[in-house]
């Protein structure tokens, strides 16, 4: 469904990706993992187009998406959780959804959709008119991604879900994700707890330094000695 | 058709205003009446000023500091076009009355000041609005002075001696009807789904991406209409001092600007209005202060910035009238019984 081939990303004179290629499979959830500054999100704002490759090619679903711009990108089915979630604070979780679903017309679809939302986060409907800048941490998470199926994407980038949550409001949430991928959505997870995101996943990537150094089966991955001590802590 | 009833009634209601304080201030009993329509024309002039600035700066978060440039291109267009093609355009229209020539002409150098404005905004926005960041301030300052010294430069609109000689078509009817205008279009841009990718764009220019609004198409869209109503502001500002100098169009006319919508609220279009009627008003009222008035002027100005660094109104009135959309839609979808507290919650913001 999603092809990355060769593609390499630079900001400035800094490279941040470098030759990288990986492929996400219809219906899977796949993880991206690495230290911190190893090129994850890089990844996926290359994807998103919010940055550009300079080599490379980025395949959706057999259309090209270098030089598309973002919003054309969101238009044909990709939504990105950005890292540190980016709700709009100033406004309403309703109204967070409801910009969500910005490129839905009709009225009526919209409020479907929104009531979806509430049934995946059940606590997002009992904080509809707060101020999304007064959610806790794991409430904003969970408005991210709500907004972000508001869009109904078939791909869902995410963005390190679990950054400075609590154990509990990460598993909610990652249960959440489980969900969202049942329900039809390909799920590209970034993450920097290794661990969970192994288990979460099928296919897994190991980045480092702009280099995918591994790659396999998520299980395979999480048996392996040289990830165990790199970036499971054992 | 509600809408044609809507439109109508505002004209009636503004033309007996423009009778009322026709005869109450220009022809009538109270002394010092030319002296206070002009402050309520000049009050007015700013509240289209500060609410077609707040577009830009204070819903799409876009920060200009040029308005007086964008003031300036549409006061020396549109009188330019009155000045020069006036006597034609009497000729085409010679079978009307006076007032209608008058009309004709005026609105002919309103037409004229908007387009070369939405024009000027257009070259300035599309260059500077591509990027994310200040750029837009670098460039709009630039405008400003270079709009400024190019005019000083021109010698058919008077140059440095000013451009003397433009027919007075303007007056309280006309101001207000503009000021109609603009609180009417960026009142209904707000509640659109334009008015939400603005508002998208202000708080995460990222995230808005990410849900599919084209950033750049609305940073200029916001930004061309609010250049286009500083324009027609200008070409009635002209019309109306029948002098035109480019000393009321240096920056500090835009930081004038800027301050009024500070004070008033950024993002809120009461609080544009309220601070352009105060930055119009405050300075004449401390005229008995003689030449503390400067003084006293800014020191009130200081202590509301620091009493109110939200502004007078804050967002709070933007917020509110979204939570009141809000709750109407709940209480229309019957889950949710609603509360007092949504229409609350903008006070802290």
């Amino acid at each position: 469904m999603l092809t990355l081939s060769h593609v390499s990303t630079r900001y400035g004179s800094i490279q941040a990706l470098t030759d990288v290629s990986l492929e996400v499979e219809k219906g899977s959830v796949a993880t991206l993992i690495g230290a911190n500054g190893a090129g994850k999100s890089t990844a996926l704002r290359s994807i998103m187009g919010l940055c550009q490759p300079h080599a490379g090619e980025i395949l959706f679903e057999g259309r090209k998406l270098n030089k598309i711009p973002t919003h054309r990108i969101a238009a044909m089915g990709i939504a990105l959780v950005p890292e540190g979630r980016a709700v709009f604070a100033n406004l309403t979780v309703l109204e967070n959804l409801e910009l969500g679903g910005y490129l839905q017309r009709d009225g009526k679809r919209l409020r479907l959709d929104i009531d979806h939302v509430y049934e995946v986060f059940p606590r997002l409907k009992e904080r509809m008119a707060q101020m999304a800048g007064t959610l806790s941490g794991g409430e904003q998470q969970m408005l991210a991604i709500g907004r972000a199926l508001m869009a109904h994407p078939r791909l869902l980038l995410l963005d390190e879900p679990s950054l400075g949550l609590a154990p509990l409001m990460v598993h909610a949430i990652f249960d959440a994700v489980d969900r969202i991928n049942r329900e039809g959505a390909t799920v590209l997870l970034v993450e920097q707890n290794a661990n969970l995101a192994l288990k979460r996943s099928r296919k897994a990537y190991v980045l480092e330094t702009g280099r995918i150094i591994m790659q396999g089966d998520s299980a395979d991955l999480a048996k392996d000695p040289r990830v165990q001590e790199a970036y499971l802590g054992e | 058709m509600k809408r044609i009833f809507f439109v109508l009634s505002t004209l009636s209601l503004l033309g007996l205003l423009q009778w009322g304080v026709t005869t109450l201030l220009l022809d009538g009993p109270i002394r010092q009446g030319p002296y206070y329509y002009q402050i309520l024309i000049l009050a007015g002039i700013n509240i289209v000023l500060a609410v077609s600035l707040n577009l830009t700066n204070g819903i799409a978060g876009q920060f200009s500091i040029g308005h007086a440039g964008f003031f300036a291109v549409g006061a020396y267009m549109a009188a330019s076009v009155s000045y020069y093609a006036g006597p034609a355009i009497r000729g085409l229209v010679g079978f009307l009355p006076l007032a209608g020539q008058d009309a004709a002409v005026l609105l002919l150098a309103l037409a004229a000041a908007a387009l070369a404005t939405a024009l000027a905004g257009l070259l300035v926005g599309i260059p500077s609005l591509r990027l994310r960041g200040d750029y837009l301030a670098i460039v709009t300052l630039g405008f400003g002075e270079i709009i400024r010294v190019l005019i000083l430069n021109i010698d058919a609109v008077g140059g440095a001696r000013g451009f003397s000689g433009i027919p007075k078509l303007s007056n309280f009817f006309w101001v207000y009807l503009l000021v109609a205008a603009v609180i009417a279009t960026v009142g209904n841009l707000l509640r659109s789904s334009y008015g939400r990718a603005f508002i998208a764009i202000r708080e995460n220019e990222i995230a808005a991406q990410a849900m599919g609004i084209d950033v750049t198409r609305h940073k200029v869209l916001a930004f061309v209409i609010s250049s286009m109503f500083a324009g027609m502001a200008g070409c009635l500002f002209g019309h109306y001092t029948m002098y035109l100098h480019t000393n009321s169009f240096t920056f500090v006319k835009s930081f004038e600007i800027i301050i009024m919508i500070a004070i008033g609220g950024l993002g809120s279009i009461e609080g544009a209005v309220l601070g352009a009627v105060l930055l119009t008003v405050l300075p004449e009222a401390f005229r008995g202060f003689e030449s503390y008035r400067m003084i006293i002027y800014s020191l009130a100005l200081i202590l509301i910035m620091i009493y109110r660094p939200q502004g007078i109104l804050g967002q709070a009135s933007v917020l509110k009238r979204l939570g009141a959309r809000m709750a109407a839609r709940r209480s229309a979808q019957g889950n949710v019984p609603v509360t007092a507290p949504a229409a609350d919650g903008g006070n802290g913001g």
